[in-house]
């Protein structure tokens, strides 16, 4: 082994910390700016609320696949727990609080509860198992929530709130409302859901991972992760740990998926599929694991350039895969990387 | 595989040291056994050990003394027989209870936190001592920050006795490996241990270094006043620093008593050298 | 006898998700790689011989040799152009490419031969065998299928146990290192793993689109996930598990359906793995391996 000058955790982990605040900061400032200068398209104005949606997302799931070490196949489950009971939540609202931003926070702090229940329902048995075989348990759990999802039922009426599964049998009195309605999930949404919001909610999430990764709950995630039996045998209740983390992102997924939800008209549960668990994994592991700036700004980018791709239209998918590949090998394979790093122009600056 | 070796009691090791006499024992196994996919890893292992007392735990490869280490753990759970911790039976016990009850280990096969860095690693262990929760720790309360400054600290002091304390902020991975060996013992003190048990402590280690750590071992049984045991292949350390030594073969207890009686006696002779073919 | 009807378009179901498991389970018994592009090399396979019967008129079962030929190649293609780079990598990286293989696969597939779509002929018509006056009926694509899964394990079977290659690829799936020591070539081991989970993939691709004949470019995802599925239910890495799991979770799969709710049968479907799961950790005939301390 050759002598390496031994890096200093502390100092880059801070410099990271702070680096991570700010950079959101001023990408919010600067969306802002532009968007009130007429500079952004409406294109991508719409898309804001989205990506950071996206981007509470990736540092949600940051928390349990970087700093837990576990792989989760279904997040988007707890999405779009979030996202029915936020919405849900923000309907029954409405004539309650008619201040539409006290109404969003509201309906997400519900939605983050909803999807923490869910959380911790799911972790008790998912927790128990190990590896692949967890990563297969929350796949399976995200279809079984979507699958759900899809056949529930919810009104409200004169004698209070209905419920049905299968086939809508709520049977609502006249001038009752049906707000979930199965596969049609929830449509006529309010979008009151904003980018100063969305900023908002994610200066949170950042702020909860950051300080929870530097306390002793954050120390014994990566404890857990780095040596399992080693944590064990210095009195580390795995379990608990497993599930704080398990819970917590399980509800900054669930206020992420209320506030993705109030920007659009309509929303179904086919919206968080497989496939989206699957896009906020590749955010994570693109950006680094445990890494949340990495994740951010692979959620942007990774949001951002399927629309830039639109003049490509039928290509832009193959592209998408091609340069999923392609980084994947480039960031991993040992040649490849030396054979980039022959043209990075601070290489010699790097080794020293 | 019935051991040939026949088993040769020498009677000091139930006797504590002088000034642990008056004093409980730390602890206590009593017929401990475990079989494992069919063979009987450890089988009818008695061993009492005194408050402050330091053991070897010998053998030949394959004796089964890592076993025995994990029965005290609890990575097994014994088949047979009992292990009283400071008087109290550790039946069901999980690894985290009896580390919480008072045993904290080493590894054979280094495992730290290889990610986190030297001093988190021993705040890590610390975890237990600290009451701030989860919402002090987001919220940066009060409590969080005075208990994060006592762990440090602390953490410092106890890297200290064994000279690491400038090596804090270095991710544990990329120690050198003698460092990597040290730290794991830093952070099993880290938990408060009543017992301290050493798998292999001088593993790879060259003269000069076990020679230190013979003084560190020394160092850490004067300043906690606590029981070790620690399995070695380097019997100038177990010989030098252990009161009481006990020689496992094939699962068996097959002698015990002071390093003097231990050096002489014919059934560990037989087991470390083989028997001399009879004419 | 709706009861044995259910039961066996269940077991023929379950035979499909046995074929796609077992290219699972031996992939990830050897790299110990989820390929999650696996379900769309059934697609591919079914294409294939979508286009060799319907379009160049080719008998059907040489319409399925020829899938099967290009599926194995393609099945090597993809594994030493994305996956043996990464023999080092951490298996999230490996994961994420094989995601991104899949993507690229349908999206291939998507160009080549639209989204519309195809309606695919049996491969051996839509006839049936009528049982007890015709209360029980089992058509003749769920006999084939039935019987071409029994072959196909059987085969496996027997070239797992008693080939030199077989006994390679369970040595390495064993240990990778020591396989090499002892003079197997673990590339080439993995390589021809890849093939003949390619190869099975396209006679699933081909049985499955006779029982259910839509065609599109997705059409492999979600029988891939519920083939995964089955593979981690018998315990992944098994072959027999396979076997057993994909049976199980086609009978399910089909009974739920009949007797549950049809919308719910996915869910039915993976509440019953969790339970498994739950019971048996490693799966229904997996090994529980146990980390050395």
């Amino acid at each position: 082994m050759t002598m390496r000058r031994l890096i200093n955790l502390k100092r880059v982990e801070a410099r990271r910390i702070y680096l991570t605040y700010a950079i959101v900061i001023a990408a919010y400032i600067i969306c802002q700016v532009m968007s009130s200068t007429k500079f952004l398209s409406s294109s991508m104005r719409g898309m804001l609320v989205p990506i950071c949606a996206y981007m509470v997302m990736a540092v949600s799931l940051n928390l349990v696949v970087g700093i837990l070490g576990e792989l989760s196949l279904g997040h988007a489950g707890f999405m779009s727990v979030g996202a029915f009971s936020g919405v849900a939540a923000a309907v029954l609202m409405q004539s309650v609080i008619p201040f539409a931003p006290v109404r969003l926070a509201i309906a997400m702090i519900i939605a983050a509860v909803f999807a923490a229940a869910a959380g911790f329902i799911i972790g008790i048995p998912v927790l128990r198992l190990k590896g692949d075989y967890l990563a297969i348990v929350t796949l399976a759990f995200g279809e079984i929530i979507k699958s759900i999802l899809n056949n529930f039922y919810f009104g409200i009426d004169s004698q209070g709130l209905q419920f049905s599964m299968l086939t809508d049998t709520t049977r609502l009195l006249p001038g009752g409302k049906l707000i979930i309605k199965g596969p049609m999930g929830i449509g006529g949404i309010q979008k009151i859901a904003t980018f100063p919001a969305g900023f908002i909610l994610l200066m949170i999430s950042l702020m909860i991972v950051f300080n929870l990764v530097n306390s002793r709950s954050g120390r014994a995630f990566m404890a857990i992760r780095d040596d399992r039996i080693a944590a064990e045998s210095i009195g580390l209740d795995i379990t608990k740990y497993k599930m704080t983390a398990f819970v917590m992102s399980a509800a900054l997924a669930g206020a992420a998926g209320a506030l993705f939800a109030m920007n659009y008209s309509t929303i179904v549960a086919n919206k968080f599929d497989f496939n989206t668990s699957i896009l906020i994994l590749v955010f994570v592991v693109l950006g680094g694991q445990g890494n949340m700036l990495g994740g951010i700004i692979a959620a942007a980018v990774l949001t951002i350039l399927p629309e830039k791709l639109r003049s490509f239209s039928e290509y832009r998918m193959l592209l998408y895969a091609i340069v999923l590949i392609v980084m994947m090998l480039a960031t991993n394979n040992a040649e490849i990387k030396e054979f980039i790093s022959r043209f990075n122009p601070f290489r010699h600056k790097e080794a020293e | 595989m019935k051991p040939k070796t026949k088993y040769v009691p020498v009677p000091s090791m139930s006797i504590l040291p002088e000034r642990d006499a008056e004093r409980a024992p730390v602890l206590e196994c009593i017929k401990l056994g475990i079989t494992l996919g069919g063979i009987k890893a450890v089988e009818d292992f008695n061993l009492t050990i005194g408050r402050t007392e330091i053991v070897g735990l010998i053998g030949p490869n394959g004796a089964g003394k890592t076993t025995v280490f994990n029965l005290l753990t609890k990575v097994y759970q014994p088949t047979t027989g009992t292990i009283l911790l400071n008087g109290q039976d550790t039946h069901g016990m999980s690894t985290m209870q009896v580390n919480k009850a008072g045993i904290a280990r080493t590894f054979q096969n280094i495992r730290l936190f290889r990610n986190l860095s030297v001093i988190d690693n021993v705040k890590t262990a610390m975890n237990n001592d600290m009451r701030y929760n989860m919402v002090s720790a987001i919220l940066r309360l009060p409590n969080y920050r005075r208990e994060e400054v006592a762990a440090h600290r602390r953490a410092l002091k106890l890297l200290s006795i064994f000279d690491m304390q400038n090596m804090a902020d270095v991710p544990a991975g990329s120690l050198p490996y003698g460092a990597q060996r040290r730290l794991e013992i830093v952070r099993a003190l880290a938990t408060n241990p009543s017992l301290l048990l050493l798998d292999e402590p001088a593993a790879g280690m060259n003269p000069s270094e076990t020679a230190d750590l013979m003084d560190n071992i020394r160092k850490v049984h004067e300043m906690f006043q606590i029981a070790i045991i620690l399995i070695e292949h380097d019997m100038s350390l177990v010989m030098n620093i252990c009161e009481g030594i006990c020689v496992l073969n094939f699962g068996h207890v097959i002698a015990k008593g002071t390093p003097d009686e231990i050096q002489s006696n014919p059934a560990v002779i037989e087991a470390y050298l083989g028997r001399k073919k009879e004419a | 006898m709706t009861f044995l009807n259910f039961f066996i378009s269940g077991i023929s179901l379950g035979s499909i998700y046995a074929i796609i498991a077992l290219g699972y389970t031996m992939v990830y018994g050897i790299a110990k790689m989820l390929n999650f592009a696996h379900g769309d090399v059934i697609m591919v396979g079914a294409y294939v011989c979508f286009y060799a019967t319907s379009r160049y008129g080719l008998n059907p079962f040489l319409g399925i040799v020829i899938a099967m030929i290009i599926c194995t190649l393609l099945g090597i293609i993809v594994e030493r152009l994305a996956y043996k780079p990464l023999r080092q990598a951490p298996s999230l990286a490996v994961l994420i490419t094989a995601i991104g293989m899949s993507y690229f696969l349908q999206n291939t597939a998507l160009l080549l031969w639209s989204s519309n779509p195809k309606v695919f002929p049996s491969i051996i018509g839509r006839g049936a065998f009528k049982l007890f006056d015709g209360e029980l009926s089992i058509s003749h694509i769920t006999a084939l299928t039935i019987g071409a899964c029994l072959v196909i394990m059987a085969v496996l079977t027997l070239f797992i146990s008693k080939t030199k290659m077989g006994k390679a690829m369970r040595a390495c799936s064993e240990d990778k290192g020591a396989a090499q020591l002892m003079g197997i070539n673990v590339n080439a081991t993995i390589s021809m793993t890849f093939a003949i989970g390619s190869g099975l993939a396209a006679v699933a691709g081909a049985l499955l689109c006779s029982a259910y004949p839509t065609l599109m470019p997705t059409t492999g995802s979600l029988p891939g996930i519920k083939a995964f599925t089955a593979a981690v239910f018998g315990g992944i890495g098994s072959i027999p598990g396979a076997f057993l799991g994909g049976l199980m979770l086609g009978v399910i799969e089909i009974f739920a359906k009949a007797y549950i709710s049809s919308q719910l049968s996915d869910a039915v479907v993976f509440g019953v793995l969790i339970v498994v799961l739950l019971v048996k950790p490693a799966g229904l005939l997996g090994k529980m391996t146990q980390e050395k301390v």
